[in-house]
């Protein structure tokens, strides 16, 4: 009776456990990933995505793309700035949803826009240096996604880190992609090269950083 | 010695008919045969047609009205092509002033009521092709430029017509972007394009007033040419001797030349002309078309151009 005055802390328990935390997020990324595929084919389905859905649709899962890209690219950052360690058991599904979003953006300029004409579509990545690049980069992720298994990283060893660096490469000619696409409004390819940049830059500082202690030490 | 005064009724230099129109003048009427099947077409009423004619207006299909309205590149209003419809409500029609300067008899600043007024307003259905490769048809009212350029009785020496749109702040929210040349937006014609009979001037879309964000109270039509062209929301109309600068033409010299005449065979640097989507919003599966020559209007305008490399004059 005599604590009937004690403010009773709610149990927290359950949410400070740092893997259920993880599954969390893993379940939120699940849900941003997939939201605007559902959210395009319903719109698609009740006509409400406006005058040019098919331009629609490849313009919003080619942002897409990008985002989940810089997403997975700023785990590392991340995990360095704020020695949070585990968020990098994010970084394979961020990766993974960035090549998925690639291929829903290729399929609707192939297949909704080009109706898989292949002459032209091949036209446009021979001639068209915006396409040139995108195609490239949406190939450059074809080897990150197939060995991104728990199989090939023990396999491919040291190897594995050295080939998904190609994920910045990939990036980069995905932000020059969007920036040679636009005809006017050059804001938000910029908003992302400078966002791609401050990622890397950061990637180099711990790099120097870390040869720097590595000298000391001798 | 004869001393010639002139009278009243002399025809004025610039109603006299060029030599090459007058030479061309069956395509001249051809082109208003063909104007005149499009009016009836927009009807509902087509009329006797040759085979060519039919076959051309088939695809003729007119694009939605709700489609026209909010799919547009008007980027004082923004650069989304959603935003013009959303924000140029701001825009105030009436009154509305349109400066006529320049090389000409009968300069002034008219009120679009005395602008428009003289001339007879027509329906035309007219293919509509952007130089971002889509398009639409689109069911236009409005009166032939050469009416407008007549009335105002250039000099012998104006070989262009530039065109601004108005330029107000306060009315036109866009931040973000502004054009190399500054604003006002500005285009160009050579005379004898703008004296063309296909050029319309336009103040109404499919029988009723121009909305705000398709360019009113008053902006231009050339068919022929990739939209950005057909400039809109126009307050001045200047005569000029020399090429007048234009808005996209300086902004990207390599991308955009002064004439920009709808030509599938000269490219946009970055993407191809070949072919172009009609914008269709209940239709998610269509196939893209080829785009036409001069959008489909060669036989009546490409006279206008003969002689010329249209790969150097793009």
């Amino acid at each position: 009776m005599g604590n009937a005055t004690a403010v009773r802390r709610p149990d927290t328990s359950w949410i400070a456990n740092p893997r259920r935390q993880i599954l969390l997020l893993k379940i939120a990324v699940w849900i941003v990933g997939l939201g605007p595929v559902v959210w395009l084919a319903a719109g698609a389905s009740q006509g409400t995505l406006g005058a040019n859905p098919v331009e629609k649709i490849i313009h919003i899962e080619g942002r897409w793309t990008l985002v989940f890209l810089l997403a997975t690219l700023a785990v590392t950052p991340v995990r360095r700035l704020t020695g949070w360690n585990r968020v990098i058991q994010l970084r394979r599904l961020l990766g993974l949803f960035a090549f998925f979003h690639a291929c829903v953006h290729f399929l609707s300029y192939a297949g909704l826009d080009y109706f898989f004409a292949l002459g032209l579509i091949l036209d446009d990545v021979l001639e068209r240096r915006y396409i040139t690049v995108g195609f490239a980069a949406l190939i450059l992720l074809i080897p990150l996604a197939v060995t991104s298994t728990r199989g090939w990283i023990r396999r491919l060893g040291k190897r594995w880190q050295r080939l998904h660096r190609l994920a910045y490469v990939s990036a980069a000619l995905g932000v020059l992609h969007y920036y040679w696409k636009v005809r006017a409004d050059t804001f938000w390819p910029l908003v992302a090269a400078v966002t791609l940049a401050g990622l890397f830059a950061i990637r180099l500082a711990y790099r120097s950083n870390k040869k720097k202690t590595t000298k000391k030490g001798r | 010695m004869i001393i010639r005064i002139a009278k009243k009724s002399d025809i004025p230099s610039s109603e006299i008919t060029p030599e090459d129109v007058y030479i061309n003048r069956r395509k001249f009427l051809g082109a208003s045969a063909g104007i005149g099947a499009a009016a009836f077409l927009g009807c509902g009423a087509a009329g006797a047609e040759s085979d060519a004619e039919a076959a051309d207006s088939q695809d003729l299909e007119p694009t939605s009205w709700d489609d026209i309205t909010t799919y547009n590149n008007f980027y004082e209003f923004g650069l989304d092509k959603a935003d013009p419809a959303r924000n140029a409500h701001t825009l105030v029609t009436r009154p509305w002033t349109i400066r006529v300067d320049g090389l000409c008899a009968k300069p002034g600043d008219y009120q679009l009521e005395d602008f428009v007024k003289p001339s007879v307003m027509e329906d035309r259905v007219y293919r509509f092709r952007c130089v971002e490769a889509w398009s639409m048809v689109i069911p236009w009212r409005g009166f032939p430029l050469a009416d407008a350029i007549a009335r105002a009785e250039p000099d012998p020496s104006a070989k262009y017509v530039a065109f601004e749109t108005l330029w107000d702040p306060d009315q036109m929210p866009e931040r973000r972007w502004k054009p190399r040349i500054g604003w006002p937006y500005r285009e160009g014609l050579r005379l004898d394009e703008a004296m063309h009979p296909l050029a319309l001037m336009v103040t109404g879309l499919y029988g009723k007033t121009l909305p705000n964000q398709n360019g009113a109270p008053l902006r231009l039509i050339v068919p022929w040419k990739y939209g950005f062209k057909s400039i809109k929301s126009i307050v001045r109309m200047t005569f000029t001797e020399d090429e007048p600068p234009t808005t996209w033409a300086t902004q990207t010299p390599g991308e955009y030349g002064f004439y920009s005449n709808v030509n599938p065979n000269v490219n946009h640097p970055r993407w191809s002309q070949a072919n172009e989507r009609v914008v269709d919003s209940s239709r998610l599966f269509k196939r893209r078309i080829e785009t036409l020559f001069l959008n489909g209007y060669a036989d009546e305008v490409a006279h206008l151009y003969e002689g010329m490399d249209l790969k150097k004059f793009f």
